[in-house]
């Protein structure tokens, strides 16, 4: 079903001929069922080839596609056009550097990512032979939300702390790695507490709880960063009672 | 001058097939120099859609002789059986691997692994995350790789061809989407590992990325095409997006509907019975297509539809179970699972066939590797079972990571000028595309046309006129092809070019398809043919083969490995 026409204003940046961002209007029909990102690709496909961004999955789980809606961090395959009005701004995700148009640069975020060490940490490894570990229901519900993110990085662009501090870890980052302390096969908490105690400490983090109320995937990375925070603490000072004990 | 990178094994897609090869190949020699070359961050490849399950078996009472049984029956016998046999074999270990590595499997009460009952499984062997498993095997796949220093990515880089000297292949060259360079990425063997090409139909499954561009790749050095002909429809897609509603809400409980209500599926003798819902996807697909063809579908603004009835399965089991499909069916069809039935369509979902390779994910061009959608090593035949997909991306990426490590130890190094010289052609190449303004063609225009004869000429069922109609104008669609307009002339993140690149690759994909569909004269597994009904094992017991060469495709047969299951009537 037709929903009329939408105006959408767009940033545009390319380092070729930009110095610095401006905006593009296009105005097209749109139907009702659409997505915001639907839109955005009819004005590829049909006005402007130029027009770049990233996509693929379209059924919000790839994480590629985050963008700032009206202000707002949001995955646009996941974002129903019917609740705007006849205007939407659309602009590359804040807080990070934009590398063209509405594509941002990841560097930073994969850095913080691997920094956490988001795998399973033991003392010693496995072999295939042993079969599979057991996991009772409840030590999966430990993290398993944790495990939800997409990686999306709206968090980020939420995030007020990453806005002043860039060496912030950051929500996901610190979600991930939350999830990996919290998993009952990993042994690992002891070294990624000690990341979380270090440079970009999570200890910046404000409570603005903005991360949380943007992640699509309800992977409260705000919850983590408390529980995160809490943990790398009691980590820390009954490291120091044991050190004080053996002496 | 092209910037020039060495490495000893390089891997072309950042999947679950992908990544699996790349921790294999780093296992299997820790000094080894890995380049893992994909053209989206890893964590976005199309493996993350995957919902329902990967099959191993796991309970007593399982077998690998059951397993091995159901998918070479589920591949209506083309299933290469010392493959199967393998496969069956593996796959256990390799789900044990991720769970070592942290995928949150689902559990059962006493903290095993639980398990799920899936389409053309006589017993509940899918392991499974909730409904998205995909996307946890990708993520703790793509977490684990981080370990290891010995795996360089290179993300965000499309691959524009492989090099080939004196016979072998000796390296990629890659647009690096970012700076708009073409890199020379070198090394002494290759694994092509970037999934399937649905894209090339109007409905399905497939996200944006899949092109089918290892495909493209291996048939442009000369690689033969294998099995193409049998393309997967996905009974329960969502009409329209073609998102996917994954066969675990059947394996759950869930019933297809038609318009009077009744559950059709009991009434198609396919032999199942009861569990009716648990056929195989072809013929369940065959199904659906019959009942709006006999008047008996739902009418909407993308077409006729069935309903997929998930209302009596209750609350608490399918937030538990299925939580994907509440979102998927609440965010994209605007139903709610828990009070209403959910409108679903056959969609293009995977491709059974694709790069020729043997049981070591080897092709015939020496050095060059294959595994998972992308390659055709012949476990899934002419119609894959459900949740044998992602166990196969852990199975083959592992098996072609140590071969490929292997063949890279006796390989020298090559004639280096001769490949720089290679992808030096391929920067022209790309820039004059980058240039073409004056291109008589429009991209979407071309995609549009070539999803139409493709769903025209290769649907669920096939006329022998119809597929020959689709095989001319693929043909005619390819030249076309050649000249598309590029309105975008930028160097960095150029996403018309890279448009235009996989526009190629999908008419090669497609003419592919088209031409050996064409050319089997027989209904098997997913090519359902009406001029010609039933399985003929006298005449077509074979594999296809489909070159495509300079002067236009070439097919060629291969013999099927039989020897453990004799074939019999595909009767469930």
């Amino acid at each position: 079903m037709s929903l009329g026409t939408k105006k959408f204003v767009i940033t545009r940046f390319d380092p070729d001929r930009d110095t610095e961002p401006r905006t593009e209007e296009y105005e097209i029909p749109v139907q009702s069922d659409w997505k915001v990102l639907d839109a955005i690709n009819f004005i590829k496909d049909e006005i402007d080839g130029s027009l770049s961004y990233r996509w693929s999955c379209r059924m919000a789980v790839c994480g590629s596609c985050g963008m700032m809606v009206n202000g707002e961090p949001k995955l646009t395959c996941k974002t129903a056009l019917s609740s705007y009005g006849d205007s939407l701004t659309i602009e590359p995700l804040a807080n990070f550097p934009t590398i063209r148009d509405l594509v941002v640069e990841m560097d930073g975020f994969m850095d913080k990512f691997q920094k956490v060490k988001p795998w399973i940490i033991q003392a010693k490894e496995r072999a295939v032979e042993e079969g599979p570990q057991h996991q009772s229901p409840e030590d999966l519900q430990a993290f398993k939300q944790f495990s939800m993110c997409i990686n999306c990085t709206l968090c980020y662009s939420a995030c007020p702390v990453v806005a002043t501090d860039p060496e912030f870890l950051g929500p996901a980052a610190i979600a991930l790695g939350h999830r990996y302390n919290m998993d009952s096969r990993d042994e690992g908490a002891d070294e990624r507490n000690a990341v979380f105690r270090g440079e970009g400490t999570i200890f910046s983090c404000s409570y603005a709880n903005e991360c949380s109320e943007v992640c699509p995937k309800n992977v409260d990375p705000a919850g983590a960063v408390n529980q995160a925070k809490f943990n790398a603490v009691v980590d820390w000072a009954s490291s120091f009672v044991v050190k004080r004990e053996k002496e | 001058m092209t910037d020039v990178c060495r490495h000893d094994v390089i891997i072309v897609g950042g999947g679950a097939a992908g990544l699996r090869a790349a921790i294999a190949a780093v296992e299997a020699d820790p000094e080894i120099s890995v380049a893992l070359v994909s053209k989206v961050y890893p964590m976005r490849s199309h493996t993350v859609s995957a919902e329902g399950g990967a099959a191993a078996v796991a309970r007593d009472e399982d077998s690998l002789e059951m397993h091995g049984y159901d998918t070479v029956k589920g591949s209506d016998f083309l299933g290469d059986q010392n493959v199967i046999e393998y496969f069956v074999e593996e796959a256990p270990k390799e789900l044990t691997r991720l769970e070592h590595w942290g995928c949150p499997w689902s559990r059962n009460e006493d903290g095993s692994v639980a398990t799920r009952a899936f389409g053309g499984m006589t017993t509940k062997r899918t392991w499974y995350a909730t409904d998205k498993v995909g996307f946890h095997m990708l993520h703790t796949l793509f977490q684990h790789s981080m370990r290891f220093d010995r795996i360089v990515r290179y993300d965000e880089h499309f691959v524009t061809r492989l090099l080939v000297d004196d016979g072998n292949v000796r390296g990629v060259s890659a647009l690096d989407i970012r700076s708009g360079e073409v890199r020379a990425i070198l090394g002494r063997s290759v694994i092509l590992a970037t999934g399937g090409a649905g894209k090339i139909f109007p409905f399905t499954t497939n996200g944006r990325i899949k092109t089918g561009d290892g495909m493209a790749l291996a048939a442009a050095a000369g690689v033969p095409l294998k099995d193409m002909e049998f393309v997967q429809y996905h009974p329960t897609g969502l009409p329209g997006t073609g998102i996917l509603i994954t066969e675990a809400s059947r394996g759950e409980g869930g019933l297809l509907k038609n318009s009077e209500g009744d559950r059709f599926l009991v009434t198609y003798d396919y032999g199942v019975g009861k569990k009716a819902e648990l056929g195989p996807r072809d013929m369940i697909s065959r199904a659906v297509v019959q009942e709006i063809e006999a008047g008996r579908g739902i009418s909407g603004p993308y077409g006729e539809f069935v309903h997929l009835d998930l209302t009596h399965i209750g609350r608490e089991k399918l937030e538990a179970r299925l939580p994907f499909v509440l979102e998927l069916a609440r965010t994209y069809a605007g139903v709610d699972p828990l009070t209403e039935p959910i409108p679903i369509r056959p969609v293009v979902h995977y491709m059974m066939g694709g790069v020729d390779t043997d049981i070591d994910g080897a092709t015939s061009l020496p050095g060059l590797y294959a595994a998972g959608e992308t390659a055709c090593g012949s476990l899934n035949g002419a119609n894959r079972l459900g949740s044998n997909s992602l166990t196969e991306c852990l199975v083959f990426g592992a098996r072609a990571a140590q071969h490929a490590v292997l063949y890279s130890r006796g390989s020298s190094e090559g004639n280096e000028s001769a490949l720089l010289a290679q992808a030096e052609a391929e920067a022209a190449r790309v820039s004059a595309l980058r240039r073409h303004k004056k291109g008589s063609e429009k991209i979407s225009t071309i995609r549009r046309e070539l999803n139409t004869t493709m769903e025209e000429g290769c649907g669920v069922y096939r006329e022998q006129a119809s597929m020959l109609a689709t095989v001319q104008t693929v043909a005619s669609l390819q030249d076309r092809a050649s000249d598309l307009r590029v309105s975008d002339d930028s160097m960095v993140f150029n996403t018309e070019v890279i448009a235009a690149l996989e526009m190629k690759n999908m008419v090669d994909v497609a003419q592919a398809v088209s031409v050996s569909a064409a050319a089997r004269l027989e209904s098997r597994g997913a090519h359902t043919c009406r001029d010609f009904s039933s399985r003929d094992d006298e005449n077509f017991m074979h594999h296809t083969l489909c070159y495509l060469e300079a002067g236009g495709p070439r097919l060629d047969k291969k013999s099927v490995h039989l020897g453990h299951w004799e074939p019999e009537e595909r009767k469930y």
